[in-house]
């Protein structure tokens, strides 16, 4: 079914042409041209700065906390419980938190937005497109702060009509909205990837008697199915990294439990939450937030790293 | 379509035909469900927050008594934030994607400083805000200051910043460098006076989206310690500060229904300045879509 296209298109990205050569040697040559082109070069190395600034200073900051936590708590114990006299730091209480959250947004997350992509890019008239983009874009661009009001004070009590004896605080009501959140994320990547599929494929999919659904279903879809697994392992990344949402819905209390209804407390809450009170530098509580913002940053660097491989490797195809 | 002579080819068209609507149908419902939740939220937003909207609601200082709070230092607080980042952030950004679209060769490092691009745009907002903690608050000693607040946000929006400028910078064709080049323009000639300002409305728009973004984070303002109580105006880029996001979360996170009244109200004077703002850039490119077209 594959059809054959010439690989110079798909390549790497087209850059615009240089000047011949000859010329190239008197336009450098100039101290003035030369000054510019450092200049520029330095700005663009202040992003790789940004990466080793970050690298570095969780490192360097996790270090003094790791010196009077160990590794085999860090990572074997279950209980979080930085304010307590008795003192436990076990990752698990937090991410199982996170877990739990991310879990419940992409199970909301995924099909809504595949299905949005699809209908958008395959069954839309031009019109409809017309209206339902941005409405979707305006969904992307509601801070998470906004997101985070409407859990608490619109989705929670609307859940509690429906689950009686639920909490205040809870999983389920953060999770959800941490997945509308998430929504247009999904349904523009996914939409990319729909798009990039080769119409001959849909084309002979109808030329061997397909309906619509199952030229979309059974051919297109699965042809795109690398764009859109990128496009599902970055929106659950975001949902790993949102804080807001789920430092205002989904609770304060640490805990290893797989049921949405309980309070939780998931990793960026923990940070947001020691940072916003008045806990004094060089304690223990307050050098754990770098020791977690570790975890976080290499939990999602390691997503966002396998989504761009395969975001890469996918495109190589057409 | 008489192929099949006892007719379940029919039959089954018929079924195939049914499933084929359904799913149409589902699909749609899926697609209109993110709509329905964004208008949800909105009207209820609007409703809660109307009897707190008013004149003395902008005009007022945060205040323990609800009938007496306003968002003015926090709406002052994020108008100063937005001019700081964008002073920070625009030149910074704009600078980058020039090198990597203009200047840099193919080769392992124009790869290396693409692919970090890529996924320092998937950071999340808080890491930023620990990084702004450490570097700007603390090593910097900016203290909790706009300052450190606006040079984190400006990290955090400037892969942003450059994505957007580069894609502005590719759709310019080749065509209208190599005719300055053959004028005897230098490669900056060719920049300053021809790419730019062809390139600008495009790096606008992505530079008012960013900013919009920018002005919505609350996460890495609270790292890098904006007050939740700020009841004076700041008069400088090294004041303390609160936004309207710290507010909104503030008053969010009180049990009482008169500050969650005041949170609504709160949010949606941030809603409106937002929507202003992608409103410009969205009419932004559609002006100069159709000039361009036009010429």
């Amino acid at each position: 079914m594959s059809a054959p296209s010439s690989p110079a298109t798909t390549d790497d990205v087209t850059r615009p042409s240089r000047p011949a050569d000859d010329l190239r040697q008197q336009v450098y040559n100039s101290p003035k041209e030369r000054a510019i082109k450092y200049l520029l070069g330095a700005c663009a190395l202040v992003s790789v700065l940004t990466t080793l600034g970050i690298a570095a200073v969780l490192i360097v900051e996790s270090i003094p906390f790791f010196q009077s936590v160990s590794f085999a708590e860090f990572f074997g114990e279950t209980r979080w419980t930085p304010q307590f006299t008795e003192k436990y730091f076990g990752i698990w209480a937090l991410l199982s938190g996170t877990l739990l959250v991310t879990v419940i947004s992409a199970v909301v997350a995924l099909p809504v937005g595949l299905a949005s992509a699809i209908f958008i890019s395959e069954y839309a008239s031009a019109w409809v497109r017309k209206v339902l983009k941005p409405g979707l874009e305006l969904l992307a661009g509601v801070p998470t702060v906004v997101y985070g009001y409407f859990a608490l004070t619109f989705v929670t009590p609307l859940l509690q009509t429906l689950i009686p004896g639920l909490g205040v605080y809870n999983a389920l009501s953060g999770g959800i909205v941490v997945g509308i959140m998430i929504i247009p994320m999904v349904a523009s990547l996914s939409e990319d990837a729909l798009r990039a599929v080769p119409d001959s494929l849909g084309g002979a999919a109808y030329a061997l008697g397909a309906t619509k659904y199952e030229a979309v279903v059974r051919v297109k879809v699965p042809a795109a199915f690398g764009g859109i697994m990128a496009s599902f392992i970055l929106a659950v990344s975001r949902a790993i990294g949102e804080t807001m949402i789920v430092t205002l819905a989904a609770g304060a209390t640490p805990k290893m439990t797989l049921d949405p209804r309980e309070s939780i407390q998931a990793m960026t809450a923990f940070i947001v939450q020691v940072s916003k009170g008045d806990t004094p530098q060089g304690t223990i509580e307050y050098q754990s937030i770098f020791a977690v913002g570790l975890v976080l940053f290499l939990i999602t660097l390691a997503m966002n790293v396998l989504a761009n491989r395969i975001t890469r490797r996918y495109q190589e195809q057409y | 379509m008489e192929l099949s002579p006892n007719g379940s080819f029919n039959l089954r068209r018929l079924h195939r035909k049914r499933v084929g609507l359904a799913l149409a149908g589902l699909l749609f419902l899926a697609t209109i469900f993110g709509i329905v939740v964004l208008v949800t939220l909105l009207v209820d937003v609007v409703v809660t927050a109307v009897p707190w909207l008013d004149g003395q609601f902008i005009a007022s200082l945060p205040s323990r008594n609800p009938g007496e709070a306003g968002i003015q230092s926090a709406l002052i607080g994020s108008l100063w934030l937005m001019g700081l980042t964008a002073l920070i952030s625009v030149p910074l950004g704009v600078a980058s994607a020039l090198y990597l679209e203009e200047y840099a060769r193919d080769g392992w490092f124009l790869r290396l400083i693409q692919v970090n691009i890529a996924n320092l745009a998937g950071v999340p907002s808080v890491v930023y805000g620990i990084l702004g903690l450490a570097l700007f608050v603390r090593f910097a000693a900016l203290s909790n200051s706009l300052l450190a607040g606006a040079l984190t946000l400006s990290l955090l929006i400037l892969p942003i910043i450059i994505i957007s400028t580069q894609e502005a910078l590719r759709s310019i064709p080749s065509g209208i460098r190599e005719s300055a080049y053959a004028l005897g323009a230098t490669r900056w000639q060719v920049i300053y006076s021809h790419v730019l300002p062809m390139a600008a409305p495009g790096i606008m728009t992505g530079v008012i989206l960013a900013l919009s973004r920018a002005i919505g984070e609350t996460a890495p303002l609270i790292l890098v310690g904006a007050l939740t109580f700020v009841p004076f105006v700041p008069q400088g880029a090294l004041d303390q500060f609160t936004a309207l996001p710290i507010q909104i979360f503030n008053w969010t996170a009180r049990p009482q229904d008169e500050f969650r009244g005041l949170a609504a109200a709160a949010i949606v004077v941030l809603m409106i300045l937002l929507f202003t703002m992608n409103l410009t850039a969205i009419l932004l490119r559609n002006y100069f879509e159709t000039r361009r077209a036009g010429a």
